[in-house]
């Protein structure tokens, strides 16, 4: 089974969808047990980060997160509190990815809306992806690249586009809104 | 890069498509989930849905079609239409939509825009923002054009990007519906005062026009409906014709 965090953040609903449209069964859940013995793990969201670590930690979802051994997907702002520290807020997040999350310097339009390409890609989760794809972006705070980025994007200065360490996986951009190629790297995680 | 998007836009009444719809492999045209499905393969960055009646009693028909569209499309959407408070845009948002579009609403009551994106974010918060040429002037509009209000376009862009909207989705009425091309000058002028991407609207007539907006004006998207519902544009050429013109768009 598939377990879907449930927290204080939108478009959790979008993520089941797409991983129905891949024929996959999951869970929205905040329960501790279902999470931890879940096959895998999406932790996603649109959202504010301060008011997400609060909750998080409310529901003790933070010890439960960090603590899990099986692989794990963070998205966009699922991504962002699985790094150091952000910079919404001031939020000292997960510490899982050593990255800060800074906000965008307002030299180009933020937030960082639509879609972008991505280069430097490597391991599982990009199998059959090209330079040549897309994939959808929505974000006004971008994470520092760092030994644990393991594909880039350049928007106004180059960030880390996804991530990983250990079974700890995550992208900034929005598989479960990006089309074929999406799906794919969808797809490439649910098959780890 | 960041591509410049292509969005079809379709109305809606009790949960169908309004305008008339010329496909032919198309089983229900009537259908948004079917046509958007359409869209969405032939390469259409994102969706707008506007729900053109917006009475409450077709609410609940309306939030059950973002239902549909969130499970079937799986590319960004953005639902619009007689939206006036927070809980509107809550039901929407759970219901699937990636974004909500706000106009005549936020004009009446400014300060809706910052409660909507202080609640949800504001990259779910695209402010509509209808304009029209009046003595020499380009004047916010609201109520599908109907009614003029004394304020200037530039100042409303620049008021509703301060206020915390995401992106503003800018429709002229004076090209609306005319075919003869974007207004390139108030496009280009919101779009250099703000900050947050402009989705371009009304007056796309022919492949050119989505050339020389792209070209003229920073705009982030143009949006367009009939000509893409009567299969006078395809998306995939129309993105093709962009990407030959040197404007980065998805492929």
């Amino acid at each position: 089974m598939i377990a879907i965090i449930k927290y204080n953040a939108g478009n959790i609903r979008s993520v089941q969808n797409a991983l129905q449209r891949l024929g996959y069964e999951s869970v929205i859940t905040d329960d501790k047990e279902e999470i931890l013995k879940a096959d895998k793990v999406i932790f996603p969201g649109v959202g504010e980060a301060i008011s997400a670590m609060k909750y998080l930690k409310e529901k003790d979802l933070d010890r439960v997160i960090t603590s899990l051994n099986q692989p794990v997907l963070g998205i966009c702002l699922g991504l962002q509190l699985m790094c150091r520290y952000s910079e919404e807020g001031n939020t000292e997040c997960l510490n899982i990815f050593n990255s800060d999350v800074k906000l965008f310097p307002q030299v180009d339009k933020v937030p960082h809306m639509g879609w972008n390409n991505f280069f430097s890609f490597r391991g599982e989760l990009f199998s059959g992806v090209s330079l040549k794809d897309d994939v959808y972006y929505v974000h006004s705070y971008y994470p520092e690249i760092s030994s644990c980025t393991i594909a880039i994007c350049d928007y106004i200065l180059p960030f880390s586009s996804a991530m990983n360490k250990n079974n700890f996986y995550a992208t900034q951009f929005h598989p479960e809104k990006s089309a074929a190629v999406g799906e794919r790297i969808l797809k490439n995680f649910l098959e780890i | 890069m960041l591509k410049r998007r292509i969005i079809p836009c379709l109305d809606i009444q009790d949960g169908r498509t309004v305008k008339g719809v010329r496909f032919v492999n198309i089983r229900d045209a009537g259908d948004p989930v079917e046509l958007a499905k359409i869209y969405a393969d032939q390469g259409a960055d994102e969706l707008v849905f506007l729900d053109i009646t917006a009475t409450i009693e077709n609410r609940q028909t309306l939030i059950g079609l973002v239902e549909r569209i969130a499970a079937e499309i799986n590319v960004p959407f953005t639902v619009g239409g007689g939206i006036n408070s927070v809980q509107d845009v809550a039901h929407l948002l759970k219901a699937g939509a990636d974004k909500i579009t706000v106009n005549s609403a936020a004009v009446r009551r400014p300060g809706l825009i910052t409660e909507m994106a202080g609640e949800f974010g504001n990259q779910c918060i695209v402010v509509a923002i209808d304009t029209d040429l009046i003595q020499d002037n380009w004047m916010v509009v609201v109520d599908g054009g109907r009614t003029p209000v004394k304020l200037k376009t530039i100042d409303w862009a620049i008021q509703v990007a301060s206020l915390g909207a995401g992106e503003i989705l800018l429709t002229s009425m004076q090209n609306d519906g005319k075919k003869g091309g974007f207004s390139i000058d108030i496009t280009a002028g919101v779009s250099r005062v703000v900050n947050i991407p402009v989705i371009a609207s009304g007056g796309a007539g022919k492949m050119e026009h989505f050339r020389e907006v792209f070209f003229d004006t920073s705009c982030s998207a143009a949006l367009a409906a009939s000509i893409f519902h009567f299969g006078e544009i395809g998306i995939r050429e129309l993105k093709e014709y962009l990407n030959n013109e040197q404007i980065a768009v998805r492929i």
